[in-house]
């Protein structure tokens, strides 16, 4: 993934840095605007934390390893302004320093993984998450596959950058100068490891280490949450004036009774014999009839499941009223029922606390209770005022 | 005998901080680039690396090499440290990719494989050696830089560059930090295979290395928010400062008009 030097012309590095320039420059600006001067010290030791990351060995089925990036991660829980800074930081750090992609080529490699990837991280993640409590499983389901989408996105742009050399750049004798390969042969070499080893190591990096801060550090998933997720906290409250009219509307039930006539093509098979029901049938179908026995499929298959509250009149209640009321009733309760279900099932009706600024004793010192009590106040203190300093109104 | 997936993470941050600490040794050893200003050297060798990518001939990029070993012979860096560090690996990883191209690229075939037949063109092994020669010569002149000058002299000669200064007190917090995690990652792996008897299954080995990232991370996190609070502590309110203590002697004006004259001829020469 990281393009070594060599790999493309200087004018396609030139082109890509070109291109991420203006990137990087309404980065900063934005991420020095919400951040002022924490600015610094996050995108910086986010960076080393992606960096470090990228050195795991993460076991795969089938026996083979891989490395995960971490663009899906970094634009998870810092959005996808700083999490293009930081992910070029550790880029352009992995160029200097540790021979891991190229000098000229840290243009296109920031292009690829830092910009385009952070960006279809976010973007897939927002849309697949958008509305989810921030402790949901959607969350973790949507933060892996946002990192398969930019890890995926940013092979294929550099598998494009690869295709395009040999169109470009050719010796006199014909020799391709920099990457040989075309089109036709980069696009599936590429695609072929990411789509396979390295994107599912970066979906199970992205979506475990997502699912580990749901339960340690959720406020850390916070900031790119959304609006939506911070209803979960008030969402029973919300939810109040539903239930009101969901009672409302199960007491007027009854007045269900008093419609006449029948739904057209809500027929039974005992219909088209019946004369006054054919004669219902045919006053709602512009006066034409029916014919004169149901339809051979119709009468086969209406025959399969008796319903237990057939027509909203259990055989077992005598009076109408009442059995159309109990139907509703219950109609209802089993509607109500399979939302919790599922809601259950996906961790909706779990909530977090939604404010990042809350003090409380961080997880990894939770086993700390025993130290001395002061240190552990003063850290929470000093990380309140750390969350009130960052507000203040960049100079 | 196959490695524990704990072991083999284990060694590959183990060899991050290695090199690490290699360069910083190097660093200090009084060679040729060591004894020349930090700026001289980035401007110098990205100059050479310019001239080794636009390169349109083989014996261009591989004088551009020869300049370039000759660099680290008179640098005290070791060709072990060199073989090891960089040419087996690129020849290993970029072999591994332009062998095909000697089959696969149209052109003037010498020669067919006895069994299969495929054809070894002209152009194919001219394009391999492009490549291969390439990514040796600026691998080789990568290393050169940090081989021979502290890493946090390299971030400051960026400005240089014009690379903003921001991005620079970014880039130095993130390369000391780095060090830091590397090391922070290695206790942790060393202290979960100290608690480990026995091969852990597939999805077990997932789940170490997953909750290893997410403690890693918050504790990235947990320390950003305690750098803030120093940084802030001293005064820190957004602006940035480079302490400039770069100075130019005359030794550093004659290199650096050495190295731009040897990326000019080299260019000159690919005509």
């Amino acid at each position: 993934m990281h393009i070594p030097d060599g790999y493309l012309s200087p004018a396609t590095c030139a082109t890509l840095f070109g291109g991420a320039v203006p990137f990087w420059y309404v980065a900063l600006r934005r991420v020095r605007k919400a951040l002022h001067t924490r600015l610094v010290p996050l995108v910086s030791l986010f960076a080393a934390f992606s960096f470090v990351i990228m050195m795991f060995n993460l076991p795969l089925p089938g026996g083979t390893t891989g490395h995960a990036v971490g663009i899906g991660l970094a634009a998870v829980v810092l959005g996808p302004w700083a999490a293009m800074l930081a992910v070029s930081t550790a880029i352009v750090i992995q160029a200097l320093f540790f021979g891991d992609g190229g000098i000229t080529a840290i243009g296109a490699n920031c292009f690829n993984m830092a910009i385009a990837g952070a960006l279809v991280a976010y973007a897939v993640y927002r849309l697949l998450a958008a509305g989810a409590a921030i402790g949901s499983a959607r969350r973790v389901v949507a933060a892996g596959l946002a990192g398969y989408a930019a890890i995926n996105v940013s092979a294929l742009l550099a598998a494009i950058e690869f295709g395009i050399q040999p169109l470009l750049y050719r010796n006199a004798a014909g020799a391709p100068l920099y990457c040989p390969y075309s089109l036709s042969v980069a696009i599936p070499a590429m695609m072929l490891g990411h789509l396979t080893v390295a994107g599912f190591a970066e979906l199970t990096i992205s979506a475990g280490v997502v699912g580990f801060l749901q339960r340690s550090d959720p406020s850390l998933l916070q900031s790119t949450a959304g609006r939506a997720a911070a209803l979960g906290e008030t969402a029973a409250r919300a939810l109040r004036p539903l239930w009101a009219g969901l009672g409302a509307l199960l007491i007027l039930t009854p007045l269900g009774i008093l419609a006449t006539g029948s739904a057209w093509g809500e027929w039974m098979a005992r219909d088209f014999s019946d004369p006054a029901a054919r004669h219902e049938i045919a006053a709602s179908s512009f006066h034409r009839a029916a014919p004169l026995r149901a339809p051979e499929g119709l009468a086969r298959w209406s025959q399969i499941w008796t319903a237990p509250f057939a027509h909203y009149a259990p055989p077992y209640i005598r009076s109408a009223t009442f059995g159309y009321l109990l139907s509703g009733m219950f109609g209802a309760g089993l509607i109500v029922l399979a939302c919790l279900v599922v809601a259950r099932l996906f961790g909706a009706n779990r909530t977090w606390r939604t404010h990042s600024c809350m003090p409380r004793p961080h997880s990894c010192r939770r086993p700390a209770s025993a130290g001395p009590a002061g240190v552990e106040k003063s850290l929470d203190t000093a990380r309140t005022s750390a969350c009130a300093t960052s507000k203040e109104p960049a100079t | 005998m196959r490695l524990h997936f704990l072991e083999r993470t284990i060694d590959g941050l183990h060899a991050g901080l290695a090199l690490a600490l290699d360069a910083e040794n190097s660093a200090a050893a009084g060679g040729l680039l060591q004894q020349l200003d930090a700026r001289v050297k980035v401007a110098g060798l990205f100059s050479l690396i310019l001239a080794a990518a636009l390169a349109t001939r083989l014996w261009v990029i591989a004088a551009v090499f020869a300049l370039a070993v000759a660099l680290a012979a008179l640098s005290r860096v070791s060709f072990r440290v060199l073989a090891t560090r960089v040419w087996i690996g690129a020849l290993a990883f970029t072999g591994a990719i332009a062998l095909p191209a000697v089959f696969l690229t149209p052109g003037v075939a010498l020669y067919r494989l006895p069994a299969l037949h495929w054809p070894i063109t002209a152009q194919g092994l001219t394009t391999a050696g492009f490549l291969l020669l390439r990514v040796e010569t600026a691998a080789t002149l990568a290393l050169l830089l940090v081989f021979t000058t502290p890493w946090m002299h390299v971030l400051k000669a960026l400005r240089v560059l014009r690379v903003p200064v921001l991005l620079v007190a970014i880039l130095g917090m993130a390369s000391r930090y780095i060090l830091l995690l590397l090391e922070t990652a290695h206790e942790m792996f060393e202290s979960r295979k100290s608690r480990t008897v026995g091969p852990l299954a597939g999805a077990a080995r997932r789940h170490v290395a997953v909750a290893s990232s997410g403690v890693l991370l918050s504790r990235s996190l947990q320390l950003s928010g305690d750098v803030y609070l120093a940084m802030q502590a001293r005064g820190f309110r957004g602006d940035v400062y480079l302490l400039d203590d770069f100075a130019m002697t005359r030794f550093d004006w004659l290199a650096l008009a050495a190295f731009l004259a040897l990326a000019a001829a080299a260019v000159w020469a690919d005509r």
